[in-house]
């Protein structure tokens, strides 16, 4: 497990080393959902766009 | 060893918790990440040999429903079962299960039109909820208080895609401001919670802020939930109930819930039992 940096709040977002592209990770600071971007041998972070025909607790 | 695939769309929290249920547990999973798959529909090969059984796992109803429906033409085990899943999927085929099967469940018409929408709500009384067929987190769910408002909500539907235009109206059921998310996994309820709805909103969802309550499981809950699981096909669920003074109503029963809060509020290990349970549908 490694971490990144929330581009919010700047609190440190675990994420699994064997973390997906596209796959969602949540700040436990503020709760921002987060998503995980792999190119390459490199991987950072974006805010999550989930606003699909039916994107559903 | 039955392996599992873990078919999604977009990888959440919840499908973490899965994956590293597996690697607890000595499962073997393995991903199908749905934007990559090829899936030939005719044929003999389908490209995807190496499972045996699949949990699916898709946000997109659409895209789940037919990736289903080409693993089970294969002889695949798919939990969710294509049949459970489009009944979940369409509120309006869900609401039909749950009342051939006796479960309570709120009073709902069907209705196209404007004129036809206001003679259902004149039966239903006032309010009333306005809900798509199709679609999750409470998205385009709307309370409608009176005439007026019910004219200016189906006037906005009419300007959004057609399936918006299928006007599902329900009554709206006098409740505490919470509802109850009950957990069923074959024949049992697994876990519970209440959601509360937030301050600024009617709706419970947790996606909408709704906060989550451990509730212990009652036999009245289990026996509910477990008949509204059966009567949609029989497998993995979130129900969706009410509590009202004659008793709980059943509104939803979800097919690729979410479940990150209810693991957090009940401490109930819900990814292991659902990989547990994807294994013993595929040795059946």
């Amino acid at each position: 497990m490694s971490e990144e940096k929330c581009p919010d709040c700047e609190a440190a977002i675990p994420v699994p080393d064997d973390a997906v592209d596209g796959e969602i990770v949540t700040c436990p600071d503020c709760g921002l959902d987060l998503e995980v971007t792999l190119t390459g041998q490199s991987r950072s972070i974006k805010p999550v766009v989930i606003e699909k025909e039916d994107w559903g607790e | 060893m039955v392996r599992i695939g873990l078919i999604y769309d977009q990888l959440r929290p919840d499908e973490r918790l899965i994956i590293e249920a597996a690697k607890r547990n000595n499962i073997d999973l393995t991903l199908y990440d749905t934007n990559q798959l090829a899936l030939e529909v005719t044929g003999e090969n389908d490209g995807i040999e190496p499972a045996d059984a699949f949990l699916q796992r898709c946000i997109s109803y659409f895209r789940s429903i037919h990736v289903t429906a080409t693993l089970e033409s294969r002889g695949k085990t798919v939990v969710n079962s294509f049949k459970a899943a489009s009944t979940c999927g369409n509120k309006l085929l869900a609401s039909i299960s749950l009342d051939r099967a006796k479960i309570p469940t709120p009073r709902t018409f069907l209705a196209f039109t404007e004129d036809a929408s206001l003679k259902a709500l004149e039966q239903l009384g006032y309010p009333a909820v306005l809900k798509p067929v199709v679609g999750s987190w409470g998205r385009l769910v709307a309370l409608i208080k009176d005439v007026d408002s019910a004219r200016s909500i189906i006037e906005s539907r009419e300007y959004l895609h057609p399936i918006q235009q299928v006007y599902y109206i329900q009554e709206k059921i006098k409740r505490p401001e919470r509802d109850i998310r009950c957990y069923v996994i074959g024949e049992q309820a697994v876990a519970a919670m209440y959601r509360h709805a937030p301050a600024d909103d009617w709706r419970t969802n947790t996606a909408r802020g709704g906060i989550a309550e451990n509730l212990p499981v009652t036999s009245e809950l289990e026996d509910l939930s477990v008949r509204a699981a059966q009567a949609v096909g029989g497998g993995a669920f979130g129900v969706d109930l009410m509590e009202t003074e004659s008793g709980l109503v059943v509104h939803e029963v979800n097919h690729t819930t979410e479940f990150k809060n209810t693991v957090r509020v009940t401490g109930v290990d819900i990814p292991k039992l659902l990989l547990e349970y994807t294994q013993q549908q595929a040795k059946q």
